[in-house]
């Protein structure tokens, strides 16, 4: 195993040392990602261009004034290809979507540009982020970095193979059900889920909307807490944004955990993990209890009913959401259609995947007159008895610890087949979704030579807490400084 | 089959009782669309320029609740003395179709801004009430253009400059019981809704849109009979109008022994009639669910107090404090209070002095018929309140008479000049000198002695010929009813046998 690249944060302290400029940077994630991605496979497209004008004038910011430019500036990142782009194809990793350059750039991404991240390109993904082995995209399947021949997780698992493959250091990603935290997990990068509504979902294109939330995937937590700062704050274009300002995560990163309570979920661990993943979260256990803190037993009773409470909430909200894909402003469309039924059936059998397709047709079914009441409603009633459940933990411990996934990265193809073995892998990451609580993924060593995450909750607005957290477990282990075999992937 | 029975007068079928529910759409007054900031108003401009990413339904954008098309609604709610509960909500209307370019409409479902209010209006003279269900808010569609008939047409234009545009949908109780009863209701509701400022209320514009539910069942019966609606009534007119031709069709089916079929139908105005559009087989399913791009509406009670505390009067308690204050009649009263300006302007000739019947009469009258020969609403006028109150403070004191009084009104809407001030400068004053008329008087005996023995031998016509020879000789300064007098006294008649 080779050691990871720098950290953004070590690239932001050459940059305004002087030692290398946001042009050089750039340049050379471009070239890498010429080099490595063949194989890797993460990125849709990039966008050199742009990149390499924004660089130009990051390096004007730093060599103006180089202690008053943001930590990032000059930093290459790249996007997961569900947030949009200015003047920059976005497809949502979606044939429907093939040719559409919004007009607008996402909220989040605008922010990480305006501390002066440099923008790369877009990353691939599951079809409109449903899915969880970045499989389910319609233009490409994007490999682990640790083993060329298994997923990256999903859906933003171009987003954790471009920051595990040593592309670049900071991505955005987005995470309806974990979909932020699990790739991290499986590429063994850090992956932070915000509270909901800390981050703009505008210029998101929505999976289900009151799920979905935008977050960084990173080589460290520190580097994750930086973009996290950058992006996070109330934005008068999501309504759902919280209007609260946002407690700076960078002054309390390197507290202590010592003699703080972390609950350890009776009904997580009672889930059938692999033992290789059960033995690094047992391990992970003991390095916090060495750091001071406080491990308990708690209770998420309502666990076994989040994931079919998920499954109806998060297909109903796309089916409405995915309802402008109607392919008459933009998309392919089905030219020469000779009714607007036949458009539409055109249009939307042939731009959908199967999986999107089956979301849509669950969603719709459970929203159906005669059938809200028992699936749709009762749903929402979970949904609250699950959020009920971590308001009732959180009363006694500071934070909750679990693994993130019940398995380390699968062979690619090994669940496209069997989509209820491919929904179990969010058992452990989606009840934080439903409850709109902060989670975290970060490297808790490995399983049969391939990553395993630690995930850390806390409550909902606590989101410095969760990454102090994980910080912490972090600078007590080597996990995070440990990077793929780069070279043998490159090949 | 049954032959059918003798057709029954049109609408008056005394067998059947009609029961009749009205849902009028709103297009607020507002300055910008309900979720996004482009402008509220699109006529005249080019297809699809007022538009923006969000109101086009681009994928990532957002809606943001625009909250003067909140408040304009909490304002009608109000007046149309709604409850206002605590917490509201937007849901998703979901269903296809090209002028709706998120694939669903942002409305109201289970929690609405408002609900259980009612509607005072007047039918021939009698006051009845109806009461409104709720009032909520949603948003426009946009437009669609065929190219020749939608069956056959090649091609569709979409135009999305409506589209998000405000909408609030005022659906009203069944309380309604004939087509006339249905027209004074929107009649009474568009008039409201313009007193409170809230929509424009052109109905030819579709600023204010009305559909009908309507069922028959047998007089006397309290049944419910299945339910038929109708659409796109785009005047009172054709309200009243398509309601009559649905009541004989339904009571030809009914008599005929044969079922009313649930439906919506359109109202054809060229035809005369109502249209099937859908059955209830091809009924949507709307698959409402909460939009979970928009939190939940909290309504303060300080903003609902707020709204109250700044509702004008409306025309009902208007109308009759103007009969109650100011003498005029019921009838004068409804005309004045047809419109807030209308009858902002009568009380601000009052204020300025003028004698309300007498201000009463003349507006309505006289300045009612320039403004409408000169295309200008009473607003437009050009003519001051006070400026009325001038002139007709100087027909009431005799100084000019009624004549000339009406001739410079008419001078001051054409030219913008005050018309007492004309008056003086004139020298227009009524000549009311009875030595110096009694002189005239004898000049024009003197004139026409045929005219004053015809007067006297009982032909009263005379006599206004040589009143208006009178007025001729003095350019119609002369006060016409001394005048009258003086020629009376000169050519006594005969008393009766």
């Amino acid at each position: 195993m080779s050691a990871a690249e720098p950290t953004a944060a070590e690239l932001g302290r050459r940059l305004r040392a002087g030692e290398v400029s946001a042009r050089q940077l750039t340049e050379a994630a471009l070239a890498r990602i010429s080099a490595r991605d063949g194989r890797l496979r993460a990125f849709l497209r990039t966008s050199p261009e742009r990149a390499l004008v924004a660089a130009d004038a990051a390096d004007r910011r730093l060599r103006e004034d180089p202690g008053a430019a943001p930590p990032l500036c000059g930093v290459p990142m790249a996007v997961k290809d569900v947030l949009c782009t200015e003047g920059v194809e976005t497809t949502a990793g979606s044939r429907i979507l093939e040719g559409f350059v919004p007009p607008y750039t996402a909220t989040a991404v605008a922010r990480l540009e305006a501390a002066g991240a440099i923008c790369l390109g877009k990353l691939n993904c599951d079809e409109f982020a449903m899915g969880s082995s970045t499989e389910n995209s319609a233009y490409q399947t994007t490999a682990n970095p640790w083993d060329l021949q298994r997923v990256p997780g999903g859906s933003s698992g171009g987003s954790a193979a471009a920051v595990a493959g040593g592309l670049v250091p900071i991505t955005l990603g987005t995470d309806t059900g974990g979909s932020i935290r699990q790739p991290a997990a499986l590429c063994g990068t850090v992956g932070f889920k915000p509270t909901y509504g800390r981050v703009s979902r505008y210029g998101l294109i929505a999976f289900a909307s009151s799920l979905d939330q935008v977050g960084p995937l990173a080589r460290s937590v520190e580097d994750a807490a930086m973009a996290y700062a950058a992006v996070a704050g109330h934005d008068p274009l999501d309504a759902t944004s919280l209007p609260e300002p946002v407690p700076d995560p960078m002054g309390t990163l390197r507290g202590p955990v010592r003699g703080l309570r972390l609950g350890v979920p009776h009904e997580y661990l009672a889930q059938d993990l692999e033992p290789g993943v059960r033995a690094a979260f047992d391990a992970a256990c003991v390095v916090l209890t060495d750091l001071g803190a406080e491990l308990v037993e708690v209770h998420l009773p309502h666990t076994d009913l989040a994931l079919a409470a998920y499954y109806v909430l998060a297909p109903a909200e796309a089916s409405s959401n995915l309802a402008r894909m109607d392919g008459l402003r933009f998309g392919p469309g089905a030219p020469g259609s000779r009714t607007l039924r036949e458009a539409y059936q055109r249009t939307r059998h042939d731009g959908f995947g199967p999986e999107v397709r089956r979301r849509v047709m669950l969603g719709t079914y459970a929203l159906s007159s005669g059938y809200y009441d028992a699936y749709y409603r009762r749903a929402q009633q979970v949904r609250t008895l699950v959020a009920r459940d971590f308001t009732q933990a959180f009363a006694t411990v500071d934070a909750i610890v679990s693994p993130t996934s019940p398995t380390v990265a699968f062979p690619l193809g090994a669940r496209t087949r069997d989509p209820l073995a491919m929904y179990a892998c969010d058992i452990l990451t989606l009840p934080c979704n439903l409850a709109g609580i902060p989670g975290i993924s970060v490297p808790a060593g490995f399983s049969e030579g391939l990553p395993v995450g630690l995930q850390v909750l806390a409550p909902a607005g606590e989101d410095a807490r969760c990454l102090r957290v994980a910080a912490s477990y972090e600078a007590a282990t080597s996990w995070a400084a440990t990077g793929p075999p780069l070279e043998e992937a490159a090949v | 089959m049954t032959a059918l029975p003798a057709v029954a007068p049109v609408g008056r079928a005394a067998e059947f009782e009609a029961v009749i529910g009205l849902e009028v759409h709103v297009q607020l007054l507002t300055r910008t669309k309900m979720f996004c900031g482009c402008a509220a108003t699109y006529l005249g401009l080019p297809p699809n320029s007022n538009t923006c990413p969000v109101c086009l339904g681009l994928p990532g954008t957002l809606p943001v609740i625009n909250q003067e098309a909140v408040a304009l609604t909490l304002r009608t709610a109000l007046a149309l003395q709604c409850e206002i509960p605590k917490f509201s909500k937007f849901d998703r209307k979901n269903y296809f179709y090209p002028d709706l370019p998120k694939g669903y409409q942002i409305s109201q479902y289970d929690l609405p801004l408002s609900q259980r209010g009612w509607l005072e209006f007047e039918v021939a003279g009698v006051e009845r009430a109806a009461g409104i269900t709720r009032v909520h808010l949603e948003e426009d569609a946009g437009k669609l253009l065929h190219e020749g008939e939608l069956g056959s047409a090649d091609h569709s234009l979409v135009d999305l400059n409506r589209a998000g545009v405000p909408l609030m949908e005022v659906v009203g109780e069944p309380d309604l019981r004939s087509p006339a009863e249905a027209r004074a209701y929107v009649t009474a509701l568009r008039q409201l809704l313009m007193y409170i400022g809230v929509t424009d209320g052109n109905m030819e514009e579709g600023s204010l849109r009305c559909d009908a539910n309507i069922s028959l069942r047998p007089a006397g019966s309290q049944a419910l009979g299945v339910k038929v609606e109708v659409k796109n009534m785009n005047s009172f007119r054709s309200v009243q109008r398509a309601l009559e031709f649905e009541i004989e069709r339904q009571a030809g089916l009914l008599r005929a022994g044969e079922p009313v079929e649930q439906a919506t139908r359109g109202w054809s105005e060229p035809e005369g009639r109502t249209v099937p559009q859908r059955s209830k087989e091809e009924a949507e399913d709307y698959r409402y669910f909460p939009e979970p791009d928009l939190p939940p509406l909290v309504i303060a009670r300080e903003q609902v107090e707020a709204i109250r505390s700044a509702l004008p009067e409306l025309p009902r308690a208007r109308r009759l404090r103007l009969q109650q204050d100011h003498g005029v009649s019921a009838a004068e009263a409804h005309l004045l209070t047809a419109r807030a300006p209308e009858a902002d302007y009568f009380e601000a000739v009052v204020a300025a002095g003028a004698p309300p019947k007498l201000a009463a009469t003349w507006q309505l009258n006289e300045l009612a018929g320039l403004c409408q020969r000169h295309h200008r609403p009473l607003e437009a006028s050009g003519l001051a309140p006070e400026r009325l109150a001038a002139l007709l403070s100087l027909v009431e004191a005799g100084t000019i008479n009624g004549g000339t009084a009406k001739e410079l009104l008419a001078e001051g809407i054409e030219t913008g000049a005050d018309p007492a001030r004309l008056a003086g400068e004139r020298q227009l004053s009524q000549v009311s000198d009875a030595a110096a008329l009694t002189a005239i008087v004898e000049e024009v005996l003197q004139a026409q002695p045929r005219a004053g023995r015809d007067f006297q031998a009982g032909n009263d016509r005379a006599l206004g010929a040589l009143v208006g020879a009178v007025m001729a000789r003095t350019r119609g300064r002369a006060n016409a009813r001394l005048v009258d007098r003086l020629l009376r006294e000169r050519l006594p008649r005969d008393p009766g046998p």
